[in-house]
């Protein structure tokens, strides 16, 4: 197992960087990162209008939010694959492949957590809003998101476990992101596959569990400084 | 200062106001009261529009509430509103509470704003808690600021919709007091409340609604000596024999 790490160690953290593009476990935390990024803006964007007073706003978001979340992240890497390039008329990389699969898949569950931590506001927030001039857009930006977005952090982190995880799918369609490497590795190897799965089991569990303790943490966190306010 | 007309509003089936007309003059102080579920609430949420009614019309300042071309926000940030549970920010500081509005609505600059909020926090005697967030406070403590947040935007018209009735009862009168204060600077104010001494001592006018209907609307002095309508007698002895009710 030792001999395994020491002569694999740099192709399973970056691929084949610098000698090519790179992949491993930072292209793994890259894209988690990414669509993560990409995705929470959207998501607000898609959580706001579910909860939309205007129809033809909550309508169809709500049927694509309905779409994505019936389907497997699978059918969804899929269809950009193979359904992107014939809408643009261009061959997209699987680097923006699986990162346009991640930020629409994630936006769809994170628009999702943010429409329930709007509802969980309470109307109170925004007939006071209102009350004061404010329009609802202004109401849903100055007071009720900024409350929303605390509330919600453990479910961000929670959020960016499952994508951490969600990345490795990207094998089926050939990008070299960790678990990729890692059946390359085993190819190489051809006698120890035992040992390179469970290294690279132990890589995904140490990430995500740290951040699972993380995320449980802020809620902790979070709750004892809800607490100790309304005790104060 | 205020004109209803012919006010109907349902909900479903249910007809939660009925026909009210009434007029409230500049500088006056109403107090409406009533049975819970009577319509009183509803009522004075139906002045700054934050429930719909299904005809008849409401002007205030001189704005007609429902009409076509209303600008509601600037409508609304004309009229001061109270509510029963406070409903502060509990994101930013009281500081910031009265600030948001004045900065983002009436074009303030945030040392303005501040100044202002603070000669306001002080009025309600609380601009040693500017810096405080709201969970920190007390519920009578919350519910001045909401009144200091509410006139930081300068209206002519305050609401108040029950401001004492989620208080503990040795907080209600510190809320009270404020109101006072608010009404002897010539305010014009409307109170939903079941505090009858408030009523007696600061109304000039006390309304009396059940059922949707406004029954009876006196003077405190009459109200209170010489109730007419049958149902406002049994509405005062209630609530003089609390512990006769219970028993």
């Amino acid at each position: 197992m030792i001999d395994l790490i020491d002569t694999y160690w740099l192709y399973f953290l970056v691929g084949q960087y610098p000698h090519g593009p790179l992949g491993g476990l930072a292209l793994t935390l890259i894209l988690a990162v990414l669509g993560l990024l990409f995705a929470f803006p959207l998501g607000l964007v898609f959580g706001i209008a579910r909860v939309s007073p205007w129809r033809c706003v909550r309508w169809p978001v709500s049927a694509l939010i309905q779409v994505v979340r019936g389907t497997p992240l699978l059918m969804v890497i899929f269809w950009a694959y193979f359904f992107l390039p014939s809408l643009t008329g261009q061959n997209t990389d699987q680097f923006w492949t699986m990162l346009t699969a991640l930020v629409v898949f994630d936006a769809a569950y994170l628009a999702e957590i943010i429409r329930a931590g709007i509802q969980g506001i309470g109307k109170g927030q925004t007939e006071s809003a209102r009350s004061l001039g404010f329009s609802y857009l202004d109401a849903m930006r100055l007071v009720i998101l900024p409350q929303v977005v605390r509330n919600m952090l453990p479910s961000l982190v929670n959020q960016f476990v499952a994508t951490i995880k969600e990345t490795s799918l990207g094998y089926i369609i050939g990008l070299t992101e960790v678990s990729f490497i890692a059946t390359q590795i085993n190819t190489q190897v051809l006698t120890k596959p035992a040992e390179v799965y469970l290294l690279l089991g132990l890589t995904y569990f140490i990430l995500c569990f740290g951040l699972s303790r993380f995320a449980f943490w802020l809620e902790r966190h979070h709750q004892q400084r809800t607490l100790a306010k309304a005790h104060a | 200062m205020i004109k209803i007309e012919r006010v109907n509003k349902w909900y479903g089936s249910y007809h939660a106001l009925v026909d009210i007309t009434e007029d409230v003059a500049k500088g006056e102080v109403v107090v409406v009261c009533g049975p819970s579920g009577s319509g009183k609430s509803t009522l004075i949420r139906t002045l700054n529009r934050l429930e719909p009614i299904q005809s008849g019309r409401i002007v205030v300042d001189g704005v007609d509430a429902y009409g076509r071309h209303v600008k509601l926000n600037a409508f609304r940030s004309r009229i001061g509103f109270v509510f029963q549970q406070f409903n502060l920010f509990p994101h930013i500081s009281v500081l910031e509470n009265c600030t948001l509005a004045p900065t983002r609505l009436r074009g303030l600059k945030p040392s303005e704003a501040r100044d202002e909020a603070l000669t306001l926090l002080d009025r309600v005697g609380l601009a040693a808690k500017a810096r405080a967030y709201p969970g920190e406070l007390s519920g009578g403590q919350q519910q001045r600021v909401a009144i200091a947040r509410a006139l930081a935007m300068r209206p002519p018209l305050m609401l108040f919709d029950e401001p004492t009735s989620a208080l503990d009862p040795e907080m209600v009168g510190e809320v009270l007091l404020v109101m006072r204060d608010l009404a002897r600077d010539g305010m014009t104010m409307v109170c939903v409340t079941h505090e009858m001494g408030f009523a007696r001592d600061v109304a000039d006018r006390v309304l009396f609604m059940d059922q949707g209907k406004v029954l009876e609307r006196a003077v405190p002095s009459e109200f209170f000596a010489r109730p007419e309508h049958p149902r406002l007698r049994q509405f005062l002895s209630d609530i003089r024999t609390p512990f006769l009710q219970a028993a």
